[in-house]
């Protein structure tokens, strides 16, 4: 390289000097680009690694004997596999039930969200009435309240109306408004359509309830699959709800069915809870691999407009 | 009736649902726990006026004062990490290696592991003799961890366990918020010879202000109300080290059935965590940058 360099010097080419030496940086530069690039590789998988990992051992141990999650050295691969872990999961509590249960509850969820927070986010996002903005002040604050400190209270009105042991605690609250995170979503997707559509339905005859119901419920498609989705989601997994509200084993859910697996320290069977654990997982996965891009939408939506 | 109050009308009609369900399972509930912190009651006999009773009664408490402190470690310690983790995540996520998308959704997935599903799985992931960190450990020759059993390791397990499944969510909203920084600002700093970490300090996290200062309170939020981790993985142990104050509300209002002094309890953590809030965004919403709106 320096006899080259000293060559051109001596040739005096100053044109060449610069293309040389801008050679010269651009390979440093795709070197530690490249450098940079297996860090940031490396440093991906180890996170992978640690996040993926606890999954891998869900699954193993899932499939494991009794004896077999006790057992030193452990066997990652359980040879002879025991598939029957996962019908026993469904013969030593009744986990069909709590599925079914936990349906139940989710399809009403999807009612009454679907509907209430489309409704509200209507409202919000395309009239004009005083009193609008500080609603919506609101519905934003109360996205910011710790709702945890609410579960005494809600459990003495729920007692005083008879809701306990019932599945109304669960819905009923949903069909008034469905949540201020989904009013929330959905009032910033109707906001971004053109007022030409609700202008030329008007002119029409058509009044604000069959706009909301024609016209924007369809085009609101692709915002309520992520509200139904992140639905599914906190209902499927909601367990303190159940913890507070139910008292009857059979009219648990899916969250409340899998803590009683677990006995004491010694008596769990981990291989019974791993499998239960996984079968109320997969479903979860399932829509989330499905579903990813509503995911992602929606935490987009409400985390960066907030 | 003129066309103002029509139009009023049928605004109120369309956000009613919600009006109704913030008074009813909201503004009610919160009215009716105020009421509650000044009675004495256990839902069985009649509730009688103490006044401050209940207050007094939690302060001179030992468990409120650890469950407090408990929550409060907690919350120091797993909100900066969760927030400066799930950055350098998304900061790693945000480049163009090849397996990027697989690598996104890995890092994402624990996010949609139900919380109890995910609770006991860590509860085994961290079993002393048979769990897979354990396991790990021996296999490279250190020394088994009580992590559970050890009251001084407990809560930092559990922070562990948090960090794993709410690092994603965090992670995500980042990654949009890098995404959505232009590019022209990052080639003005190269004209000004700006290297890769002068564009990170100067330009990306001023850019992603709004989104880290969001992170960070609702980060804040939900530290504190954190209960199913500590009700189902170590109970509160062991020795009330993991006893986070929202288990705390729950043993004395639905095992005690001491309903007023839960909802005493209650309201100390909504006032301190609504300090708290009022407090960052006196002090750090000034130094988050707002792009100017054009609309």
């Amino acid at each position: 390289m320096t006899v080259r360099r000293e060559n051109t010097n001596s040739g005096g080419d100053a044109i060449a000097i610069e293309e040389l030496a801008s050679v010269r940086v651009s390979k440093k530069y795709v070197a530690r680009r490249k450098w940079g690039r297996a860090l940031v590789w490396a440093l991906l998988l180890l996170g992978a690694i640690i996040m993926i990992a606890p999954f891998g051992f869900l699954v193993t141990s899932s499939l494991k004997d009794q004896m077999g999650v006790f057992r030193y050295p452990p066997q990652w691969i359980p040879n002879p596999p025991h598939f029957q872990n996962y019908i026993q999961v469904f013969i030593i509590k009744p986990f069909h039930i709590y599925i079914r249960n936990t349906l139940f509850i989710a399809i009403m969820n999807e009612i009454a969200v679907l509907w209430a927070s489309s409704f509200c986010a209507y409202g919000f996002a395309r009239l004009r009435f005083p009193g609008r903005d500080i609603w919506f002040k609101i519905v934003l604050g109360t996205m910011m309240l710790p709702g945890i400190v609410l579960m005494v209270p809600m459990f003495v009105i729920f007692s005083r109306l008879g809701w306990i042991d019932t599945y109304l605690p669960f819905i009923v609250p949903t069909f008034f408004g469905g949540g201020a995170f989904n009013i929330f979503l959905l009032t910033q997707f109707f906001r971004t359509l053109p007022e030409e559509l609700a202008d030329a339905a008007r002119i029409d005859g058509c009044n604000e309830f069959s706009i909301y119901a024609r016209i924007f419920l369809p085009l609101a498609k692709p915002a309520l699959a992520t509200v139904a989705v992140f639905t599914f989601l906190t209902t499927w997994n909601d367990f303190m709800g159940p913890l507070l509200f139910l008292n009857t084993p059979e009219k648990y859910n899916v969250a409340m069915g899998l803590t009683l697996f677990r006995g004491g320290l010694m008596q769990t069977s981990w291989n019974l809870l791993m499998a239960a654990a996984v079968t109320m997982t997969i479903p979860v996965l399932l829509l989330f691999f499905l579903a990813q891009r509503y995911f992602v939408q929606g935490i987009v939506m409400t985390g960066l407009r907030g | 009736m003129t066309n103002a109050t029509r139009q009023a009308l049928v605004g109120y009609i369309f956000i009613s649902p919600f009006i109704l369900g913030f008074l009813l399972w909201q503004f009610i509930p919160m009215v009716t726990s105020a009421w509650m912190a000044f009675q004495d009651w256990n839902m069985i006999s009649a509730p009688h006026f103490v006044f401050l009773d209940n207050f007094s009664t939690i302060f001179h408490d030992e468990l409120f004062w650890q469950s407090l402190k408990v929550t409060a470690v907690y919350s120091l310690i797993s909100v900066p990490i969760g927030l400066v983790l799930s950055f350098c995540a998304a900061l790693l996520l945000n480049t163009k290696v090849s397996g990027i998308g697989i690598f996104r959704t890995f890092y994402y997935l624990p996010v949609v592991v139900p919380s109890v599903a995910g609770a006991l799985l860590w509860a085994w992931m961290l079993n002393t003799e048979f769990g897979l960190v354990n396991l790990v450990l021996r296999s490279v020759g250190l020394p088994k961890v009580h992590w559970l059993i050890d009251p001084n390791l407990a809560l930092l397990s559990l922070i562990m366990v948090s960090l794993w499944s709410s690092i994603g969510g965090a992670m995500v909203i980042f990654l949009a918020g890098l995404q959505g920084v232009d590019n022209m600002y990052y080639e003005a700093a190269e004209m000004d010879g700006a290297g890769y970490w002068a564009k990170l300090w100067y330009v990306t996290i001023p850019l992603v202000s709004p989104v880290i200062f969001f992170n960070l309170i609702m980060g804040i939020i939900g530290s504190f109300q954190v209960f199913s981790a500590g009700y189902l993985i170590t109970g509160g142990g062991p020795n009330n080290a993991t006893l986070f104050y929202v288990l705390h509300i729950y043993r004395v209002g639905f095992m005690y059935l001491k309903m007023g002094q839960a909802s005493a309890l209650a309201w100390v953590l909504f006032v301190i965590v609504m300090s708290l809030v009022a407090l960052i965004f006196r002090y750090f919403s000034r130094s988050v940058y707002h792009e100017a709106k054009t609309a």
